[in-house]
């Protein structure tokens, strides 16, 4: 039997946590694009639109993460198109991002006094300008600890993506420790190294929090 | 392209989803109320001058929010048998949701202690009482009320985190739902009923600590 040192132990984990790193990036990015969309179609004022996000936000956050990567790795086999656990991974995560930051969105907005959309209102401002000149702006301010602090959620989220047998930080601690016969020091190993990548955002996210809400 | 579901394969497994469905809530009822408890304690020790009981404090409740649940349950079933603890499936996925949701209602009762006015210290302080008679007559009754919702909320994110707790084959709702897809090979029926099952159950808890929890602890605050 080959003796695994710790320095083998991590350094295989490391080599694995860049996929971690990756499919966070990527599910983060493609959240923000689509939810992007979602918040524009739910700012739309029409009624249909409105009720279509309402149902996706509640949707995505009524049900496991889990169960969604379940179902789009099982539901794009069943309508014929080949998966991999990186792509429903990745369609799962990005489904799931755009819902949470969405509403994050849609949340700041509404905390801009209506006055605001009044006055851009009177100024016979369109909805885009509204958003761009007036809205935007404001809002981006308040957003920007929220969606920071879900980046750690979303790095969080990607730990389940091993489940269906995707290799990143976790499965591949699960193959080391039954490699090893080591679960303490490789689970001790991954939970540190999870910890090393989320804490700097977490503590960014809480300095963002903190010296916008001593501004007001 | 024909697609055919079968959902009547599933719901002829009802009675292992029906357990299932028990056993996912009565994972989500006792952690529930432990990790509630529990936060409220971390949160004391978070609101203490004292600086090593608040870095305990900060250091669990830190570890805790910027590391995965799954990986937690792993640590604690996996890896914490070499430390001469071992615990039945069930137990540690009950241990890992407990001290999971510690954490977060710790954070999120702190942040409702810290919007109480200052005045209330002050009253309390000049009717003599002690401060961990404050503690849970004065601070954390109102900690609660202006909290509760975001409490709600993580609670419900915590039942459906459990969803990952199949895989140290703890016999809850998606371990049921796995199980009949070994059976009948109906991947996509049997996750898209128990899907279902998560949507309602959190709807159920959501509006069982809304309505009736709520009016429990509440009924003789004011405001």
């Amino acid at each position: 039997m080959v003796e695994f040192s710790l320095w083998d132990i991590l350094r295989n984990l490391l080599l694995a946590a860049r996929w971690t790193v990756l499919l966070s990036l990527i599910a983060f990015a493609g959240g923000a694009l689509v939810g992007s969309l979602l918040l524009l179609a739910r700012l739309s004022r029409k009624r249909p639109l409105e009720w279509f996000c309402a149902i996706y936000v509640k949707l995505f956050q009524g049900t496991p993460l889990l169960m969604q990567l379940f179902l789009i790795y099982f539901g794009m086999a069943l309508i014929g198109v080949e998966t991999t656990p990186w792509s429903a991974a990745v369609i799962a995560l990005t489904l799931y991002s755009s819902a949470f930051l969405s509403e994050i969105w849609r949340g700041c907005i509404k905390s801009i006094p209506k006055g605001q959309w009044q006055a851009a209102d009177s100024l016979a401002l369109g909805f885009f300008d509204q958003l761009r000149y007036v809205i935007g702006p404001q809002a981006i301010k308040i957003s920007i600890a929220p969606t920071v602090g879900f980046m750690v959620q979303a790095i969080k989220a990607t730990a389940l993506a091993s489940v269906i047998g995707f290799v990143e930080l976790t499965k591949a601690g699960t193959m080391i420790s039954n490699a090893t016969f080591k679960p303490f020091v490789v689970f001790t190993c991954v939970g540190a190294l999870y910890f090393s990548l989320c804490y700097p955002i977490s503590w960014y996210s809480k300095r963002v929090e903190l010296k916008y809400s001593l501004k007001h | 392209m024909n697609v055919q579901l079968d959902l009547g394969a599933v719901f002829s497994e009802w009675p292992l989803l029906l357990k299932g469905i028990f056993l996912t809530t009565f994972m989500i009822v006792v952690s529930g109320a432990l990790g509630v408890l529990l936060g409220c304690v971390l949160a004391w020790m978070s609101s203490q001058n004292r600086g090593a009981q608040r870095a305990i404090a900060s250091l669990y409740i830190e570890v805790l929010r910027n590391t995965p649940f799954i990986v937690q349950l792993f640590f604690i079933f996996f890896g914490l048998p070499s430390l001469g603890i071992k615990l039945s499936p069930l137990a540690a996925s009950m241990l890992a949701m407990t001290i999971n949701l510690s954490a977060y209602s710790a954070e999120i009762l702190r942040a409702g202690i810290e919007s109480i006015p200052k005045g209330q210290l002050q009253a309390a302080k000049s009717l003599a009482l002690k401060p961990l008679q404050t503690y849970t007559n004065i601070v954390l009754p109102q900690a609660f009320k202006n909290t509760w919702p975001a409490l709600v909320s993580q609670i419900v994110i915590v039942m459906l985190g459990s969803s990952v707790c199949a895989q140290i084959s703890t016999e809850e709702l998606s371990y049921a739902a796995n199980l009949i897809q070994s059976r009948n090979f109906r991947a996509f029926e049997a996750f898209f009923v128990a899907t279902v099952a998560y949507l309602v159950l959190s709807l159920i808890v959501r509006s069982f600590l809304d309505r009736v929890i709520a009016k429990l602890i509440f009924k003789d605050t004011h405001g």
